[in-house]
């Protein structure tokens, strides 16, 4: 461990302030859709059984129709992510931490 | 001593076996073919043991132990991962919800996956950048060390007891029911494996037992998907259509609706079991279950721990990624297998030989593989049946080693001895420890035998969504954070989760019992009209029980007596004698040792519970009305620890937000990966 890192300059420096906005803003979206997303799921099922007995295709209804919507909005969320930390925040991160012990 | 320790092991393990393959009584597998089960069950503890082997030898420091060295790849991690949390529980218990109750079981699946959104969000990246080795170190990281690592290693020890409780009696049941190997040899033998895994291997071995099972697991789930689907052409409609001209499907629905069924053609009784409402029917208890999944998931040290054994948090993005993608690909196989075991081995097969449901997929296995009769068949099964094994030891090692973790690296070294401790001494006190935990846990299991289990799984759930993860969650992104705040939160939030289970339906109400057990004797007498009524309360009855609760009541014809199973019975002798017809004997037989298993079930039920009125806390009825705490417990844990952050300082936890928040983010300074 290094101890000539400054957090606290770190922590100011308009790099890491921008990452940090980015970040948070993007975090809190993705994490408020998705919690939303699963709870339509069970309260859906509970309080509008007749939407998810509309038949879609054959004999399958909007009910599994839905329910395997939910898996492949978590896969899609999970790849934004990766995608968006993979292009931006490892770039961005990685420049602070080259600098990391010229912040002061 | 570790080379004897080793022998003895597996002496004790091969002693056990071989006398439990002949002391085997009746199982799912058919005697002749048992031999089978016993060679698939070798050849995949040879293979764990092999890399144990390896492992062990490779296990030289304390980093070694709980965190592999921090050399596990981002993909090895992800399929570890779902090795750990792809417990019997979801094998088995999902595939069978789904084949007796149909959508609401792959409904209750989805809250399984999207609990990874969060790990992934919030909690993998920034725990594998400040961690070490367990949660203890990530809230010691601002928090007062020694208070924060108290607090995590007894709510880590809790999480793990309840999970590690209702995995062994679960494991022990289902290899009882499977090969009818006896239940205590059954646990001993799983424990032993386990502790043979962890205290050599550590958490090298432990991950790749977790791999191997996982992708056994797979492997299984995909050739018996390819094998019922392939039946219907590969078409979905055609075979949702198939699950719905199904006779016994179209039975089971009918059994599970009730007076409803009569006013239902056969065709719409089999869209019904597509449609939600015949399982979960409290969407206030759902929603509880959900919460505590969704934020539970992120906050279960065993879980916790695997993010650490990689080398860089980009690994534990990619880990998350594989898990998602295995996890969930695996739900959404269990939906085939669901409806495949209901439409071919039916519902009333899968229940005879465990209400649960968890025979589902292994009796769809001998049904693709020809049948009970078959060598096939058979083989089929076995190879489900060890892997339904190899799935309770994985699981169970990756408990044990985080429960371990808590007690040695948070309890013995961070509070006790302090950086003094050699690395030495460091892996031998894990050692120990997990040798204490595994002792424990075959204690616990033979003692809780013929215990209803499995609400502690969801109890575990829900402590660790009230105490670990607001706990963590805090402490990562709110500055105000403190050691008070977490420490009351996780006490408060672990307490009254655990509270509300004891107040609640998941205890044992001796009236109820008794009632339901005369019931069952003497049959109900005749009922009048029912007029329909409103609930009365408002929300708070939804709740918690209170005198100016009332149910709403739903109106209902007058009903006529029915009989009791005393009455049935002597009817049915009395039949007996009349009847000629050999097939119908036989059928009136079967239909008298039914009724009187009823009778003598519901007569132990009465003697067990003559005299009592009340449940262990006290209660005739329960007084929380919800069997999952978390919708109450985990917004209070939030609230306790936000709440005495505010009111109290902590001068560590201020300075040292600048130092955790950048770290978190970028990695500075994280421990790196151990090169050998």
């Amino acid at each position: 461990m290094t101890t000539t890192v400054n957090w606290a300059a770190i922590d100011h420096d308009p790099r890491f302030q921008a990452l940090h906005k980015r970040k948070t803003t993007f975090l809190w979206s993705l994490m408020i859709i998705s919690t939303v997303y699963y709870f339509l799921l069970p309260i859906g099922a509970a309080y509008f059984p007749e939407l998810f007995k509309i038949k879609v295709w054959g004999p399958m209804n909007f009910g599994i129709l839905f329910a395997l919507s939910e898996f492949v909005v978590a896969w899609t969320i999970a790849f934004i992510y990766t995608r968006r930390a993979n292009r931006d925040f490892d770039s961005m991160a990685a420049e602070i931490v080259r600098d990391s012990d010229l912040i002061r | 001593m570790k080379k004897s320790l080793w022998m003895g092991s597996s002496a004790l393990l091969f002693m056990l076996t071989s006398q439990a393959a002949m002391a085997a009584e009746a199982g799912a597998v058919a005697p002749q073919y048992k031999w089978l089960t016993f060679v698939v069950f070798g050849a995949i503890i040879a293979m764990t043991m092999y890399v144990t082997y390896r492992a062990a030898k490779q296990t030289h420091s304390a980093t070694d132990f709980y965190a592999a060295g921090r050399s596990v790849s981002g993909i090895q991690n992800g399929w570890a991962i779902a090795g750990d949390y792809l417990s019997a529980a979801s094998f088995l218990g999902i595939a069978g919800l789904i084949s007796l109750y149909g959508y609401d079981g792959f409904m209750y699946s989805v809250g399984w996956l999207v609990a990874y959104i969060t790990v992934l969000l919030v909690i993998a990246e920034p725990c594998r950048n400040i961690g070490k080795y367990t949660l203890g170190d990530i809230l010691a990281f601002r928090n007062n060390p020694k208070a924060a690592k108290m607090v995590a290693a007894i709510s880590t020890v809790t999480v793990s007891t309840f999970y590690l409780t209702a995995q062994m009696v679960g494991g022990g049941v289902l290899v009882k029911t499977l090969i009818g190997i006896e239940y205590e040899v059954s646990v001993i033998v799983v424990g032993i494996l386990m502790l043979t895994y962890v205290v050599f291997g550590g958490m090298k071995a432990t991950t790749w037992v977790q791999i191997i099972k996982a992708i056994l697991l797979v492997t299984a789930s995909v050739l018996l998907v390819l094998f019922t689907w392939g039946q219907y052409g590969f078409s979905f409609p055609g075979f949702l259509q198939a699950a719905v001209d199904n006779p016994d499907i179209q039975k089971q629905v009918a059994k599970l609706v009730g007076d409803a069924a009569n006013n239902m053609t056969p065709e719409q009784l089999g869209q019904r079991f597509l449609e939600p409402g015949l399982y979960l029917k409290s969407p206030i208890d759902q929603i509880s279950l959900g919460m505590a999944l969704v934020l539970g998931t992120a906050g279960m040290p065993h879980i916790l721990m695997r993010f650490f054994t990689v080398p860089t948090a980009q690994d534990a993005r990619k880990s998350v990624i594989w898990a998602m993608g295995i996890i969930g690909g695996f739900y959404v196989l269990t939906l085939f297998l669901g409806l495949g075991a209901a439409m071919n081995v039916t519902a009333s097969k899968i229940s005879s030989f465990d209400p649960g449901g968890n025979m589902a997929a292994p009796l769809l296995a001998q049904y693709v593989g020809g049948g009970a009769d078959s060598m096939l068949g058979n083989l089929f099964l076995a190879f489900v049946a060890a892997v339904a094994f190899a799935t309770i030891v994985a699981v169970v090692a990756g408990l044990v080693l985080a429960a371990a973790s808590a007690m040695s690296h948070d309890l013995y070294v961070g509070v006790f001895r302090g950086e003094g401790a050699s690395s030495k001494e460091q892996i031998t006190a894990a050692r120990v420890a997990t040798g204490i935990v595994g002792a424990l846990a075959i204690y616990v299991g033979i003692a809780a035998k013929g215990q209803n289990v499995a609400h502690l799984v969801a109890l575990a759930f829900a402590v660790a969504a009230s105490s670990n993860l607001p706990a963590v969650f805090l402490t990562l992104y709110w500055k105000k954070t403190n050691t008070w705040g977490i420490v009351a939160g996780m006490l408060a939030g672990a307490g009254t989760a655990i509270l509300l289970v004891l107040l609640s339906p998941n205890m044992t109400y001796p009236l109820a019992k008794i009632a339901d057990a005369k019931k069952a004797l003497d049959g109900t007498p005749a009922a009048a009209a029912v007029e329909a009524a409103p609930a009365q309360g408002g929300f708070m009855c939804e709740l918690f029980a209170g005198a100016d609760c009332k149910k709403a009541v739903k109106a209902a014809a007058a009903a006529p007596a029915k009989p009791g199973a005393r009455e049935k019975l002597a009817k049915a002798e009395g039949e007996l004698a009349a009847i000629t017809d050999d097939t119908a004997k036989a059928a009136k037989e079967k239909e008298i040792a039914g009724l009187k298993t009823a009778i003598s079930k519901a007569e132990a039920d009465l003697a067990k519970f003559d005299g009592q009125t009340t449940s262990m806390m006290g209660l005739e009825k329960p007084w929380f009305q919800l069997r999952n705490p978390g919708l109450i417990s985990i917004p209070l844990g939030f609230l306790v620890t936000i709440l005495l952050s505010l009111v109290t300082r902590d001068r560590r936890a201020d300075e040292m937000w600048d130092e955790l928040y950048v770290r978190q983010n970028t990695g500075i300074g994280a421990e790196a990966a151990q090169a050998h």
